[in-house]
């Protein structure tokens, strides 16, 4: 079929093309110069040793594991009660899904005002009187930059440059930056209701017979969440884990209209990286190897789920 | 059958319910509060909207913001339309033709096309920027609407593939079978036969398709430079770079452009969940 043969081009022809660029010299589109770099992965090298790429990567494995350790979990506890609810149901599932339907440039926009230090949450801790608490206990004001901090917290860099040959080659420092949380928070606020509405199909899949065989045992609510429902929630929560996962390794609007790179890079992905890189500095080669690197990323969290997808459609 | 003694499903206890619906409830509150910035901000005058004031209500009801932002996004919202609405159509119905054929036809190399066709839908689409815009360029279609809407086109195609693939696995072969006997051809049964069938999967899809294409934002400020032909995603974020802008106009525009959605949504919320799990590989 054309569109077949289309889609493909679009992807591997089009990957092997970003490839080519990566590791060309000055590859511009006006100036279709393939010459490569001596040695080859010279761009990759240069990348790797960047500060800003660093941040990267660092940003993206601390906003990977929390946004999916609170995605998912919340999205499997939220369906649980759901799918208790009666006639509640279609409400809360409805409401908890509502913001997956809004652009992230929507909410991004929306968050970075709420999380903005003059105002929003902040002025929630004024009014509740957490603030004044705080103050009578700690002798501060309760005012955190959120986004606008350069805060890291944990030091990871020792024990890298033990692990990894070469000395000292990090230049940011490893640990969690704390203006990624409210980030990661807003994330986790807009995807749990995918999450929710996954394990809420999962939730409904499962016989009736084996509901029904439950209860002629007598076995307590919890016994069958234990034994029956989570289990059987497996695949679904690999599915998605996997789709969250690549999800967050892709993420660019969100941030781009919420934080942007932050302060030091603290809120810097490598989808800004790229685009910025490309766009506004007009380094297409080095922007090509950060995209590559996303797209190596992807790869390993998603190519084993779709090639047992595919050996079990064989069957 | 059950007796009265036994509860004829396990599950929760009444009360344990009874806790969830509360502890339930205590979310309402953290999913609802960025739509009452965004609404009660909308209707604010540009004096009353200011930022340290962001939870009050407005003390003068005003449209004065929604009409300012209207004039600055209407443009780009049109833009929106005009690229989502062939682009849902084409992908939809490019993507119910593969689906069709990928469930009712075994042929060799078919699973792994399937296959491959699927690593498309998880690609991150930095990885594919440069050739595309060249693409674009070549055909002469780069900074326009119609060139945004073939990209957007031929990336969906992969999800409505499966989307249709999944849909169509319920519908009985022997009704491809019976047509085939009379001697219709593939794309004689699909058109006759299949497309009347697959309104549902059309909705399901569709929704999906706009929803993923008005909020898109990456493609949207590659291939089109020009402000001025943007979608209306990147303009709201232009918007909201803007030192100048009134916070009511802001939150107005954003308003704006997230409408559409939200009221396809509310509309065909349960189709849109459906999209939701049957756009997954499973």
């Amino acid at each position: 079929m054309p569109s077949f043969i289309l889609v493909f081009i679009f992807v591997y022809v089009f990957i092997a093309y970003t490839i080519r660029i990566s590791i060309s010299k000055n590859w511009m589109p006006g100036l279709q110069d393939f010459k490569t770099t001596d040695p080859w992965y010279e761009n990759y090298h240069t990348l790797v040793s960047a500060g800003r790429f660093q941040a990267d990567i660092r940003n993206t494995i601390v906003f990977t594991a929390l946004f999916l350790l609170i995605a998912v979990i919340a999205g499997l506890l939220l369906a649980i009660a759901v799918s208790n609810m009666g006639r509640s149901k279609v409400f809360f599932r409805n409401l908890f899904i509502m913001p997956y339907a809004v652009s992230f440039i929507v909410t991004g926009v929306i968050w970075r005002w709420i999380f903005n230090p003059v105002s929003g949450v902040n002025l929630l801790f004024q009014y509740s009187g957490i603030n004044s608490l705080y103050k009578t206990t700690f002798g501060a004001e309760l005012h955190p930059d959120w986004m606008g901090s350069a805060d890291v917290v944990g030091n990871m860099n020792g024990l890298l440059e033990h692990l990894i040959p070469g000395g000292t080659f990090l230049q940011v420092q490893m640990g969690i930056p704390l203006a990624l949380l409210p980030v990661i928070f807003a994330a986790a606020w807009q995807l749990c209701g995918f999450a929710m509405a996954m394990f809420l199909a999962g939730l409904t899949s499962i016989p009736h017979e084996l509901r029904e065989a439950a209860a002629i045992d007598r076995a307590s609510g919890f016994r069958y969440y234990r034994s029956i429902a989570l289990p059987s929630l497996i695949p679904m929560g690999i599915t998605t884990v996997v789709i969250l996962t690549s999800t967050s390794l892709k993420i660019f609007d969100l941030i781009y209209a919420m934080s942007g790179s932050g302060v030091g890079f603290s809120t810097d992905m490598p989808g800004i990286y790229v685009y910025e890189t490309m766009y506004k500095a007009l380094r297409y080669p080095l922007g090509a190897a950060a995209s590559v690197f996303m797209l190596i990323g992807v790869c390993i969290v998603v190519l084993p789920y779709l090639l047992k997808f595919s050996k079990a459609n064989e069957e | 059958m059950t007796t009265s003694t036994i509860p004829s499903i396990v599950g929760s206890s009444k009360r344990s319910k009874r806790v969830q619906f509360f502890l339930l409830c205590l979310f309402i509150p953290l999913f609802t509060i960025p739509f009452y910035v965004v609404l009660s901000a909308s209707f604010k005058t540009s004096q009353g909207a200011d930022v340290t004031t962001m939870w009050k209500l407005p003390a003068e009801w005003t449209t004065s913001g929604i009409s300012k932002a209207w004039e600055a996004l209407s443009g780009n919202f049109k833009n929106s339309l005009f690229m989502v609405i062939p682009a849902v159509a084409i992908s939809s119905l490019i993507g119910s033709l593969n689906g069709f054929i990928l469930s009712k036809y075994k042929f060799k190399f078919s699973n792994t096309i399937f296959t491959l066709m699927l690593v498309g839908m998880f690609i991150p689409y930095q990885t594919i920027l440069i050739p595309m815009v060249r693409f674009l360029q070549l055909v002469h279609l780069y900074g326009t609407l119609p060139g945004l809407a073939l990209v957007h086109i031929i990336y969906g195609i992969p999800i409505t593939t499966l989307m249709f693939r999944n849909f169509y696995v319920s519908v009985p072969k022997a009704l491809v079978e019976a047509a085939s006997i009379d001697g219709a051809g593939l794309l004689k049964t699909f058109f006759r036969i299949i497309l009347p069938l697959s309104i549902p999967g059309f909705v399901v899809a569709g929704i999906y398709q706009f929803t993923n294409i008005w909020n898109d934002f990456l493609f949207g400020i590659v291939t089109i430079p020009n402000p001025v032909n943007q979608p209306v995603t990147a303009a709201l974020n232009n918007l909201s770079g803007t030192q100048t802008v009134d916070w009511n106009v802001l939150m107005a525009g954003s308003l704006i452009a997230a409408l559409p959605t939200a009221i396809m949504y509310l509309l065909l919320g349960r189709y849109y969940i459906q999209g939701l799990t049957s756009g997954s590989v499973k």
